[in-house]
């Protein structure tokens, strides 16, 4: 590049000189020259030149401006928490273990087929996702693992990337784990206290041990962190479906070798201090439910409702979602967050915990406005929302009294035949299988509590059922003594699993709320039905009233945008609170969540007092209780639970023998 | 950004042709708008080819083609004919992952990254400040600097700087973006089926002394525990170890680490390595030192930069833009204590005194005829001229006589202060009286000039040969990385490899000077890149030549293992196998080929293709028999046999 300057340098000198002299000859020269393709030489050339001033200019501009102008405009930020615990003298004490949740990991390619030729340690997920684009069927082909094993596929090795690049961005410039790990470093820590603990979270939890050792891998680290320094217990911070991992892991340490790690009965309480679950879908999220079943989210539904027609098009052949639902339906993992403990959980047909929820009062309780009681009464009309049909077909049944709906049951019905219809079998999903017989009878069922979803999901998706519930159990155990809890596919389960005999270990469920998360859905058939997706969320399905709980096809309660607050909280705030039978050895548990409070301006990012499911990891608050219990405040000293939603309220709705 | 730009360039000239007319034309004249065809002052104003207008012209045609050549590149189909590469045809014969395998790098091509740093390093946070793409050498070199030296007391990090190695495979895959280190036998490894869950590097911060990288980063107990994991994980098989350059040494300091009880050690007892550890195979190892360190610690420095001063003498010296390049590179290289574990090791026994060397009868003319046979044909007649390569650094007479500069002083014009300014001048021209100094007197030299450093880290590092091993002394740690001051762990069943590049001179001896007076420096000494031999000579710019690999003589890294470890002797009591295999350097043939696919360079091995296959085939469980056993080119064994030690 300086060459190119130089020469060009060299050419000012002597051009500046006759040009006011010489301009008609000079002027007859370049008519017959000025031709389109040098209008096109020289603009790119002009923008060229723009573009490497400007680049100069940025590379010239003190690395403080941009915090001089945010600074300006909005004014000083508070510390972040690293510097501000750091004037307070906190310094690194425990070690601390991340373990990231789905999604938010990073893959890498080890082996691949010829189409992923030059793919090799590239990231598949995660990163730039430039394959996506450039070669998407041979990247969802590597993105799937094999239908019938869960596992990769023959001659494909995707393998998670290790070490805090794993997870501390998603994508250049979004943050995962990245704010956390910086404020960390400001008190001390480094990578030989800070351990990423990677898996591949497409995986069911037992086979990242059996494929690649994961489980073991942690384990042998944390003794590692543990030994080396000096002997305090780690810190484990998990994120997500990381909670579930977690407590596969915590179960799987304790087993003898050959099923779990053989850590002994003490492993837990030997090596670790607090576990502090960030958003954890302890009974799985409503979510994974429409994700498995039509391949669906809220963000899906309401594009459909925006533009329809561009997603069920064919125009392109493209068949986006279709392909979707046939990769993710080889992840095992998305299995793991189905909803556990069925209706006594999540509600039966006619009432559910969250009955009561209204957000309107909700948001004015937090504002702290005074409410005046005839208002008040006057509002909160009982207008009885079902949130235990967490699937309901057409809105009218999603709203009926449960004496109104009849329902047939679908259990056994005998599936229709396939149609033959070549032309849309490019893509292959188990929907295929099912024939208009089958679709009919899900249809005719109307509503689908907690309790009826895994039947509902064997029914569609045998397949990937049976793989499923070989790795995962959706139940509430009777009897935890029963020995056929030693299986490891309760592991995952906190309702089917005790925590570990460790007195002195705290846990804490941090989650955010204050954002409408997914509860419930409306469906309908889809037109068409043999091509596509037969079933789809129904956009139209929405409520008038200023609530707005049910908008779009999509029944909303208080969350964190992905987990509802009833799935993060309840074991902390009641299932394993005090000796129950699901914490034996009594350890603490602490509820604290974080209210979410938008970004007052784009230049906040994506804030810093954000509750939503993955900005909540750069909330100060939350970084500040990490902090301070990774440098040795107990649970009592952070201040116990803080509570803002009603979730002491729900849980105590929730009649479960504990 | 790119697309705002071209957007707005669009805006600006669309609406030029029509608003022509109304602007007076010293407006329109500013801009750079010449190209709007007006209709009313047409003749003169139509189409003005300036030079400007050619400059941008220029440009964009170069970025044109530039992007269509980047085009075709990427349109060209990725498996362009190439040999191919020896994981595929290792893997074709059905040899597939067996032993997993820890990579353990060398000095410098390890990346490090910044934890905690000064003000002014804000934004570096996790960012490497070494390898990858140095850019902030150029940005703010003297902050750079600042947070790459230790502190020279402690030989740990400064306060408030903390500099970390990167860890993973990652950590030096490349050392720079397309300059391979392990990453070509990384990508053959896994096409044999290896991925991280059987394949470690052992990253670890290289300026520390091999001890303070346990006390400060636990680099050795992570290793031991990686070890440990992977050997169960993977079926119990033995881990092969693959150590590079420095890693060579710092394995072995690691082998008497964990096998080491207490408060020093690991404490994985005496069977440890014989439990854990399938075969070492050192790639280009530098067990009996290098002596290109002690030019680095002298006078930061080597080959090159002797060449180019001798090429254009003054540009390193003169002051012109106040850089003073080696001062700062002496100052900050000075405080890593790592470099003085590559010192050559066993003195006077090994590396020859005044008179006599091992290499004596080295023919340079072979080693470089060969070298140089595509450049000069010529072909010159033998002289056996034999060099005093026991002088590793002596002074030449000419700079004997310029002791003129004693009485100026120095200590008002630099500001970079080495510890060259602690040393009188008088001191130095004493020392330079001395005239040659070998392996064992090299010591007292450095010691004098650069007292500091040499403290600290001889209490991390020795350089002797152990007279009596199972003197208690020997159990301090300081003789755990000198293969010349400890016994090999009882593991008969492991095997030693020394794989290492021959053919290409190698820097063995250097010919220095006093420092020209008159200059304001504050380096006093340096090579004297007038001193040249015989045409056909060892002795080049003042570098005197031996083969190697162009950074480690031939000596260092095949000594122990052709004689110092071969059978049952003192330093390998329990007999662990050693074997040799030499690989001839061959220069690449054309540019395709990149750093060549037989090369023997230092670094550039990494990428020799008999050197991946050797490794891959030993990682899927072949023993060294099965590979062929010893391979040699070199005089190797002529030279060990002329080292007397008591074996």
């Amino acid at each position: 590049m300086s060459l190119l300057r130089r020469r060009r340098g060299g050419q000012d000198e002597p051009g500046r000189a006759p040009d006011a002299e010489e301009r008609k000859p000079e002027h007859r020269r370049a008519e017959k020259k000025w031709s389109c393709l040098d209008n096109c030489c020289w603009f790119i050339g002009c923008v060229c030149v723009t573009w490497w001033v400007l680049l100069f200019l940025y590379n010239l501009m003190p690395s403080s401006f941009p915090q001089y102008v945010t600074d300006a405009i909005r004014g000083p930020l508070p510390d972040p928490p690293g510097l501000k615990l750091k004037k307070e003298g906190l310094a690194a004490k425990h070690p601390v273990v991340f373990v990231p949740g789905i999604v938010t990991a990073g893959l890498e390619l080890w082996e691949g087929h010829q189409c992923a030729e030059g793919l090799f340690r590239k990231r598949l997920w995660g990163g730039t996702f430039g394959s996506v684009y450039k070669r998407p069927l041979c990247w969802v082909e590597h993105m799937s693992l094999d239908n019938e094993t869960g596992l990769d596929p023959p001659g494909v090795r995707v393998r998670p990337v290790t070490g805090l690049v794993a997870a501390d961005y998603f994508a250049p410039g979004y943050f995962v784990w990245a704010v956390l790990i910086a404020n960390l470093a400001q008190i001390g820590y480094e990578e030989k206290t800070m351990y990423m603990a990677t898996y591949d979270w497409r995986l069911s939890f037992q086979n990242t041990e059996v494929r690649d050792q994961s489980l073991s891998r942690i384990k042998s680290n944390i003794e590692l962190m543990v030994s080396t320094n000096g002997g305090n217990k780690a810190v484990i911070i998990p994120h997500s479906m990381g909670v579930l991992y977690f407590l596969h892991f915590m179960k799987w340490v304790e087993v003898p070798a050959p099923m779990g790690g053989g850590g002994g009965p003490d492993w837990c309480a030997k090596h670790i201090k607090a576990v502090l679950n960030i958003g954890g879908p302890f009974l799985g999220v409503p979510k994974a439910v429409s994700g498995l079943f039509s391949a669906e989210a809220k963000d899906i539904a309401v594009a459909r409702a925006i533009a329809p027609g561009v997603l069920d098009q064919d125009l392109f052949h493209i068949q986006t979602l279709q392909y979707l639902m046939k990769m993710t339906r080889t992840w095992d993992s998305t299995m793991s967050m189905i909803p556990k403990g069925g209706d006594t959980i999540w509600g039966d047909l006619d009432c559910s915990p969250e009955d009561s929820y209204i957000p309107s009062r909700r948001r004015r309780n937090t504002t702290d406005e005074p409410i005046l009681t005839e208002d008040e009464s006057k509002e909160t009309k009982p207008k009885r929302r079902h949130y235990g049909r967490i699937i309901s077909f057409g809105k009218d049944i999603a709203q009926a009294d449960s004496s109104e709906i009849d329902r047939v049951n679908f259990r056994g019905a005998v599936k229709g035949k396939n149609v033959a219809n070549s032309t849309c079998l490019d893509v292959w999903t188990e929907y295929h299988d099912m024939g208009f017989g089958g679709i009919k009878a899900v249809s005719e069922y109307k509503a689908y509590t907690a309790g009826d979803l895994v039947d509902l999901l064997s029914f569609v998706a045998p397949k990937m059922m049976a793989r499923g519930s070989a790795h995962f159990s959706y139940g509430i155990a009777d009897d935890l003594d029963d020995p056929k809890y030693q299986h490891y596919k309760y592991w995952s389960n906190p309702l089917e699993t005790r925590l570990p005999n460790a007195p002195h270990m705290e846990i804490f469920s941090l989650y955010g709320v204050g954002i409408p998360t997914e509860r419930a859905y409306v469906y309908m058939e889809a037109p068409s039905a043999e091509c596509y997706i037969p079933f789809r969320i129904d956009t139209s399905a929405s409520e008038e009233d200023q609530d707005m709980c049910l908008k779009d096809g999509v029944l909303s309660v208080e969350g964190d945008e992905t987990v509802p607050v009833l799935s993060a909280g309840f074991m902390s705030a009641k299932g394993w609170r005090g000796t129950t039978r699901f914490n034996p050895s009594g350890m603490k548990n602490f509820v604290r969540e974080y209210e979410h409070a938008p970004p007052a301006n784009f230049l906040e990012g994506r804030g810093t007092m954000s509750g939503a499911h993955v900005d909540i990891m750069g909330n100060f608050a939350l970084i500040e209780d990490i902090m301070r219990v990774a440098a040795g405040a107990t649970g009592d000293e952070l201040g116990g639970d803080r509570v803002y939603s009603d979730i002491f309220e729900w849980s105590d709705k929730i009649k479960l023998e504990l | 950004m790119a697309a705002i730009l071209r957007f707005r360039k669009l805006c600006f000239l669309e609406p030029s042709p029509s608003s022509c007319n109304n602007i007076n034309p010293k407006v329109e004249k500013k801009n750079d708008c010449k190209n709007c065809s007006c209709e009313e002052n047409g003749t003169r104003k139509k189409r003005e080819w300036r030079c400007i207008d050619s400059c941008c012209w220029i440009i964009g045609l170069l970025c044109t083609t530039w992007w269509l050549l980047l085009f075709l590149h990427h349109c060209m189909p990725p498996n362009f004919p190439g040999a191919e590469p020896p994981g595929a045809r290792l893997r074709r014969q059905g040899v597939s992952a067996h032993h997993p395998v820890v990579l353990v790098p060398g000095i410098v091509t390890g990346g490090l990254e910044l934890w905690e740093g000064r003000p002014c390093s804000d934004g570096l946070f996790r960012q490497r400040l070494w390898a990858g793409s140095f850019a902030h050498i150029f940005k703010r070199p003297m902050c750079w600097l600042e947070h790459m030296s230790l502190d020279n007391e402690t030989g740990l990090d400064p306060a408030g700087i903390r500099v970390r190695p990167v860890s993973g495979l990652v950590a030096a895959d490349y050392f720079t973006p397309g300059y391979f280190v392990w990453a070509n036998l990384i990508e053959n490894l896994a096409r044999i089926g290896y991925e991280e869950k059987n394949m470690y590097m052992a990253a670890y911060d290289w300026r520390l002394s091999f001890h303070n990288t346990q006390l400060r980063d636990q680099s050795l107990s992570r290793l031991k525990s990686k070890i440990e994991l992977m050997y169960v994980t993977n079926g119990y098989k033995k881990v092969v170890v693959v150590p590079h350059s420095m890693g060579a040494n710092y394995f072995l300091h690691f082998i008497k680490w964990v096998e080491g009880g207490g408060g020093g050690g690991g404490g994985g007892g005496r069977g440890w390595c014989a439990k854990h550890i399938k075969s070492v195979m050192n790639i280009g190892p530098v067990f009996l030192g290098v002596p290109k360190v002690v030019s680095s610690i002298l006078s930061a420095e080597s080959k090159e930069v002797a060449f180019l001063r001798s090429m254009a003498p003054g540009l390193l010296d003169s002051e012109i833009f106040r850089v003073e390049a080696l001062e700062h590179v002496m100052r900050v290289s000075r405080t890593w204590d790592s470099l003085v574990s590559l010192l050559p090791k066993g003195g006077e026994a090994v590396w020859g005194n005044l008179d006599w060397a091992p290499e004596e009868d080295h023919v340079c003319d072979s080693v470089m005829r060969k070298y140089e046979q595509q450049l000069n044909d010529t072909r010159g007649f033998q002289v056996k001229e034999s060099t005093k390569y026991g002088r590793i650094v002596s002074f030449s007479k000419t700079a004997l006589e310029s002791e003129v500069s004693l009485s100026k002083s120095h200590g008002s014009c630099g500001k970079v202060r080495t510890e060259y300014d602690e040393v009188s001048q008088e001191t130095i021209w004493k020392l330079s009286q001395g005239g040659a100094f070998t392996a064992d007197t090299l010591l007292d030299l450095l010691r004098s000039v650069a007292p500091k450093m040499m403290k600290r880290a001889e209490a991390h590092f020795s350089h002797g040969i152990a007279d009596d091993l199972s003197d208690p002394k020997y159990d301090h740690y300081k003789y755990w990385s000198n293969p010349l001051e400890t016994k090999l762990p009882e593991a008969p069943d492991m095997e030693i490899y020394c794989l290492y590049g021959v053919g290409i001179p190698t820097e063995r001896s250097y010919v220095y000077k006093l420092s020209p007076p008159g200059r304001c420096r504050s380096i006093p000494l340096q090579i004297d890149s007038s001193a040249d031999g015989s045409p056909n000579g060892c002795l080049r710019g003042g570098v005197n030549f031996v083969d190697g690999d162009e950074s480690v003589p031939v000596l260092s890294a095949g000594f122990m293992c052709a004689k110092g470890w071969k059978g049952k002797t003192r330093f390998n009591p329990s007999g662990s196998a050693t074997y040799i295999r030499e690989f001839k350097h061959k220069a690449p043939a054309n540019l395709l080929e990149g750093r060549g696919l037989e090369s023997g360079a230092h670094v550039d091995i990494m990428g020799n293709v008999a050197l991946i296959e050797d490794v891959l085939r030993v990682a899927a469980g072949a023993s060294a028999v099965e590979l062929g056993g010893d391979r040699i080119y070199s005089d190797i064994i002529k030279l060990s046999e002329k080292i007397n030690i008591h074996l």
